[in-house]
Formats: C-alpha cells, structure tokens, sequence
C-alpha cells in the first residue's frame, strides 16, 4: 500500500523534474552553444541577434548538417569582426545557436522548437529537403524568416517566410537548357538522366520543357539508373542522332562511366552536366575522356576570385577540410540575412521577410544573388569547364568576377 | 479482503494517469516548459503505443521480431491517405483514419503472421526484418505515397494542443494490452512463451494465439502510425526502417521484456533523453549511447538484484 504511494509520488516527481529540465537543459545548450561560439561582437555592438542552424550533426547525412554549421560560423565570425550588424540606429552582434536534426523529420520538429526556446531571430535550415517541408509550417504560424541553404524540393519554401539560397532541380534544368541553347548554340539536345531520384528527373524536367521553349529539339531521352555501368545501350542510340550536345543530368559516378564508355564509342559530342558532376575528375580514369566538357556548379573551391579564396582559406584554417557547396550555401545564407537586416532598418520577422525580397548581394555561390516573390534564387549559375584535366570556371571570364561585401 | 486491495490497486492506477494527464494539461496552459518539450509530448505518447503493443509479442508472446516500425509505417500511410482524401469535416476524417490505419496494419499482422506459424526464434526475427525492408520498399516505389520525397500536406490534427485526444488513445492502449494479458487469452499467450510443447499439449491453439497477438500488436502500432502522421504531417519511408524498430525494442527490452510500466517508462526515458542531451552539443549520440549501455548494465546487475530481493521480502514480511 505504502508502496503504491511512493511510486504515484515518484511519478508526479518524474513528471515535475522534467518539466524543470525542459528549462534548465534550454539554457545549458543555449551556455554551451555559446561557449563553442566566437569572439563576443565588436566594439559597439549593443543587441545580439540570435542566427539560428539546423541540419544533420548525426547520422548518414551528417557531412552535409556539418558544413552548414561550419559555413554559418565562418560568416557570423566575418561578419562580428567587421563590427556586426547596423539594423536602422543599433548595432547587432551576430550569435549562431544550431541544433541537430539527424535529417529525420520528427527530430527536425523538436530541434526546430528547441532553436525557438532559444529565442532565435532567424533560421538558417533546414539542411535537407525533408526536414523543411516538416518545419514549414509552424515556421510560417511562427512567422520567422527561414533561409534554407540546400532544401532543393519545391515546397521547401510555399511559405511566404522561407527563401533558398541553392537551386531548385527544375531551374537547374532550365538553366542547362539555357546554357546549351544559348551559350553552346546546340538546337539538338540529347538527355542522359537517372531516375533513381527527384533530382535526375527534377532536372530533366525543367531542362526539356525550357529547352523546347527556345526552340531546340530534344533528340534523344534516355533514363538510367544511380548504380548502373553499362551505358551503352543510351550511347549508341544518341550516336543514331544528330544531337549537337549530351546533357547528363546525374551524379559523377555515373557521369565517369557515360563518358569513358563515349570515348571507347568514338562518340565526339560535347558533355554537360549538372551540379552532381562535382567530383568527376576524381573518378575517372584517364582525364582525356572528360575534357572540355562543362557543368553547373554553384559553388567552385578553386576559384580564384578574393571572397572564394578568403572563404577557402579561413574555412581550411579552422576546420581543416576544403569547404562544399553546403557550406558556400550557409555561408551566403548568413549574408543575406544581414542584408535583409539592413535593408529593413529593424529585426522585427515581417520587416525582415518583405525586405528580403528587395535584397540583392554578392555570394559565393553567385553574384547578384536575389530572391523572387515565391522566395526562390535569382543568381548568376556559375558553370565549371575541364580544362586540361582541371577544373576551370567556364569562359574564364575576369570582369564578372565577384567583390566582397 | 482480497477484492478491496484489487479495487484499491484500480484506483492507484486511474490516480496516476489523472495526475499525469492535469500535469501535462497544466504545463501545456501556463507553459511551465519549453517548447521543446511540448513538442515532444505527441513523440513520448506514440513511442508508448509502440512500445506496449510490441511488448505484447516481444515479452508475452516471447518471439523476437525486427518489423515494428512497418507496422507503424502501414498505419501512418493508410491512415494519413484516408484523412487526406476523404471529403468529411477534420475530426471525422481523423477519426475514420485512426480506425483505418489501425485495420490496415492489422491486415498487415495477418500476412505476417502466416510465417509466424512456421518459424521460432532468429528465423522468426529475420523474416519481420525483411517484411520491414519490403513494406519501405513499396512505399518508396508507389505514386500514392509520394516516393522517396515523401507524403506531405497532412494535416496537424494530433500535436500536443490536442494532447486530450492523444492521452486517451494511449491509454487505450495501455489498457487493452494489460487486461487481455491478464485474461484468458493473455494467459494462453503466456504459456507458449513459458513452454511451447506443454502449451500445445494441453490444448491450447498455439496458432491462433500467436496470430492474434500479432494482430492486436499490429493494430496498435498502426494507431500509433496515425497519431504520428498527423503530428508531423510529412511521412518519407526512410523514417521507417529497421533502426525505429530496434528502437522501439530497445525500450521494451529496457523496461524489463514483459512489463507494461517498465516499457512505458523506458518509452518515456528513451523519448526524452536525446533531447534533453542537446545541451551537450556534439556528444549528445555519445552520451546517449553511454546512458543506454549503463542501464542495460544496471537492468541487469546483481545490484538491483539485491535491491528487488529486499522489495520482494518487505512486501512478503507486511502480508505475512
């Protein structure tokens, strides 16, 4: 009897207990975050302005979670040591506060809640396409202004309150198409694509309805699978053709194999690619199979121009690994928020959203970076040309390039 | 003498869950916590739904299966596409696919049983484990389903706002699963796990009770599915595979297989405690990992032996 007590007694302390943990363990993450954090602000910073991150720290996608993180540090200790942030008479200090999400949505739905415990002013995330679509919403009754660096689903940002720094599959798509039609003057356009995702057939998708808006012809459209080797089949049919260009939009190991197996063909049809080509000279085994051809990229860590080799070579300092595209996404994130910040003279949410679509800045993944009304990207696509077996940014092209901020 | 102290032992049971039920209530008014917690009272409630269905195979029915998580993912899906399609006013479409889901993982606890009836132990383990694998496969393949990209647009009907709803169903749960354990039924569940051939000897159809505890098993955990889609209202078959099913056997095997408080507890302890470790920021998996081995070890030391023997004893001597 006495036993049944103590142990309703013990539940209702249980209960009590974690009800006071809840606060308790918001303030120590909110101490230890902190404590990991930078250099307080610069001189004559008076407010703090709460940047917060989300995105797999754990788990199988945790490489991307990480470059994010490590891309919003960069920035906000940039941006600190310049003297922070002026938003109409005060000065914010920058401070980064980032909770992991394991790249699971219901993880994402209480990092997300643990970042607004942490009163966060902003959002940096969600990294993955997922875990947006499960913030979407309360982020919008919430009405905080969200930036995804790299959720590339179109969803990810139906809400008035989420922009995207990276490109959606389908405007990949439309800018290839844009870039063959245009750039390489191909009017017969032949499409290699895997199917084994969203984003191989995302990208077809946007490439084929855009490209025969301008008036090219699609010759061929072959599909193929992630894990394929064999392309021969989709080779010798495009061979059959006229086609003036092969688009492949895919991942580099695939793109190693198409192009070797072009080469044993004699196929002599310039390549383009889309930004999963990053990597592709890694893989293949003789650089001669890949020359000359061309791929998207939005974000080049060989480029030569000062705020990319700044930007590597901080990065390098710190975290000892050359910087990806998540990271350049995050970092441009950060930037565009102290853009909208300054833009809206204050950090109240709904100045800060309607401003970022006045916002126009310089960013490592592309200059003139801007958002249109639905919040997606409008920048400059930066294209990748191998070059006597090195990357090299397509046209190489000097007065384009970009300044820093 | 005996039917007060049973009636008193009732009344202890309906206290706690009040209690529990005007505290959450009363944190969720006066926001006593934080928002983090709030949003992890839908997570700790379904995770007790799968961990007391599943304690129904795994400590009564004693046969080791690896699929949970695809009965909750059949559940989650069927119910999430009912109260999506449906052309009926919000609560009813929620509660048509409660029902819903919970028959279509049910259905499902019939194909799986089949096999069931054939096979024991590891083998028993390895065919739910590829049923698993099967069940991520068709959802990912599917148009219905959304693919690999996921099913989303659900609508948020079980989030901690409407924490009424989601505490009865889990007492539901709770309460079905302990009264049939004590029942007929439950007892003959009992005795195949105790001695297979004396059960079957003495006349127990040991088929037909496997096949329902997984039924009623896989009801529950479809159930639970729902409330989960509609808590977080994007469903990707990823979220599904055989890691949530160890999970969800991690703490049935933590609260000591064949106890329905110790499952809800371990649920409950399980749910929390990667988020409360976020304080420690990059070594939250680790220090998570470490708690989870020092209460196995615990679970299972001479120490709580000891200390079980002197509850037992105290108990023995005030009857006495």
């Amino acid at each position: 009897m006495k036993r049944k007590f103590l142990c309703a007694g013990l539940t209702a302390a249980m209960v009590l207990s974690l009800a006071a943990c809840g606060e308790s363990a918001g303030s120590d993450s909110q101490a230890a975050a902190s404590g990991s954090e930078s250099q307080a602000g610069a001189a004559g910073a008076t407010a703090e302005f709460i940047v917060g991150g989300m995105g797999p720290l754990t788990g199988s996608a945790a490489s991307y979670g990480i470059s994010v993180r490590q891309g919003i540090e960069v920035a906000v200790n940039e941006i600190n040591a310049a003297g922070g942030v002026t938003a109409g008479d005060t000065t914010y200090s920058l401070k980064m506060v980032f909770a992991d999400d394991e790249a699971t949505e219901d993880k994402a739905v209480s990092a997300y809640n643990s970042l607004m415990d942490q009163n966060i002013n902003a959002l940096v995330g969600a990294t993955t396409t997922g875990c947006c679509m499960a913030i979407a919403d309360i982020s919008n009754q919430d009405n905080l202004l969200v930036v995804t660096p790299s959720g590339s689903g179109v969803d990810c940002v139906k809400n008035p309150n989420a922009f995207r720094i990276c490109f959606t599959d389908t405007l990949q798509g439309e800018t290839l198409a844009d870039f063959a039609v245009n750039e390489m003057g191909a009017q017969n356009i032949a499409v290699l694509y895997s199917n084994s995702s969203d984003y191989g057939t995302g990208i077809r998708d946007g490439l084929v309805s855009k490209a025969e808006e301008l008036g090219a012809t699609i010759v061929a459209n072959e599909a193929f699978a992630d894990a394929d080797v064999d392309f021969n089949t989709q080779l010798t049919k495009i061979k059959g053709t006229n086609a003036d260009v092969i688009v492949v939009c895919g991942y580099y190991q695939a793109a190693t194999y198409i192009t070797k197996q072009a080469a044993d063909m004699g196929l002599e049809i310039p390549f383009l690619g889309s930004d999963g080509w990053d990597g592709v000279l890694e893989t293949v085994t003789d650089p001669a199979t890949v020359e000359g051809a061309v791929f998207l990229s939005s974000f080049f860590s060989a480029a030569t121009d000062e705020m990319t080799s700044g930007f590597v070579s901080t990065y390098e300092e710190n975290y000892g690994s050359t910087p990806d595209q998540f990271a350049a996404d995050a970092y441009d994130a950060v930037y565009v928020i102290k853009a909208a910040m300054e833009q809206a003279g204050s950090i109240d949410s709904d100045a800060l959203i309607s401003a970022m679509h006045q916002v126009q800045i310089d960013g490592l993944t592309g200059a003139g970076l801007s958002f249109d009304e639905n919040g997606e990207p409008n920048k400059d696509a930066k294209f990748i040309q191998i070059s006597d077996g090195a990357y090299t940014i397509y046209g190489e092209n000097g007065g384009e390039e970009t300044t820093a901020e | 003498m005996i039917a007060v102290k049973k009636y008193q032992k009732l009344l202890i049971n309906i206290g706690i869950a009040v209690v529990i039920y005007v505290l959450v209530m009363l944190a969720i008014q006066f926001g006593w916590v934080g928002r983090q917690l709030l949003s992890m009272i839908v997570p700790v409630c379904t995770n007790v739904m799968m961990a007391v269905s599943l304690c129904l195979i795994v400590g009564f029915l004693g046969e080791l299966t690896l699929g949970h998580a695809a009965f909750m993912s059949v559940g989650a899906y069927s119910g999430a596409l009912v109260s999506m399609n449906l052309p009926l006013p919000g609560w009813l479409s929620l509660a048509v696919g409660l029902v819903v889901g919970g028959v279509v993982a049910a259905l499902a606890g019939v194909i799986i049983g089949v096999p069931v009836l054939r096979l024991r132990g590891d083998y028993l383990a390895i065919v739910t484990l590829g049923f698993g694998e099967i069940i991520k496969s068709v959802f990912n393949t599917l148009g219905i389903t959304g693919g690999a990209s996921g099913l989303s647009g659900i609508p948020l009907m079980t989030s901690y706002r409407n924490f009424t709803l989601v505490f009865i169903l889990t007492l539901i749960v709770v309460v079905v699963v302990s009264n049939l354990v004590k029942s007929r039924q439950g007892r003959a569940i009992c005795a195949i796990r105790d001695n297979y051939i004396a059960a079957e000897a003495a006349g127990i159809k040991v088929s037909k009770y496997k096949v329902m505890a997984f039924v009623i098993s896989a009801f529950f955990a479809g159930v639970a599915g729902v409330v989960y889609a509609h808590n977080i209202s994007i469903l990707k078959p990823g979220n599904f595979d055989y890691n949530t099913s160890i999970e969800i056997l991690v703490m049935v095997v933590l609260g000591g297989m064949g106890s329905i408080r110790g499952s809800i507890i371990a649920a409950v302890i399980l749910t929390l405690l990667p988020e409360l470790l976020r304080g420690v920021a990059d070594y939250r998996m680790l220090v998570y990992s470490i708690v989870l081995i020092v209460m196995m070890l615990f679970n299972n030391s001479k120490f709580k032996e000891k200390l079980m023997a002197r509850r037992q004893a105290a108990k023995v001597s005030k009857e006495a």
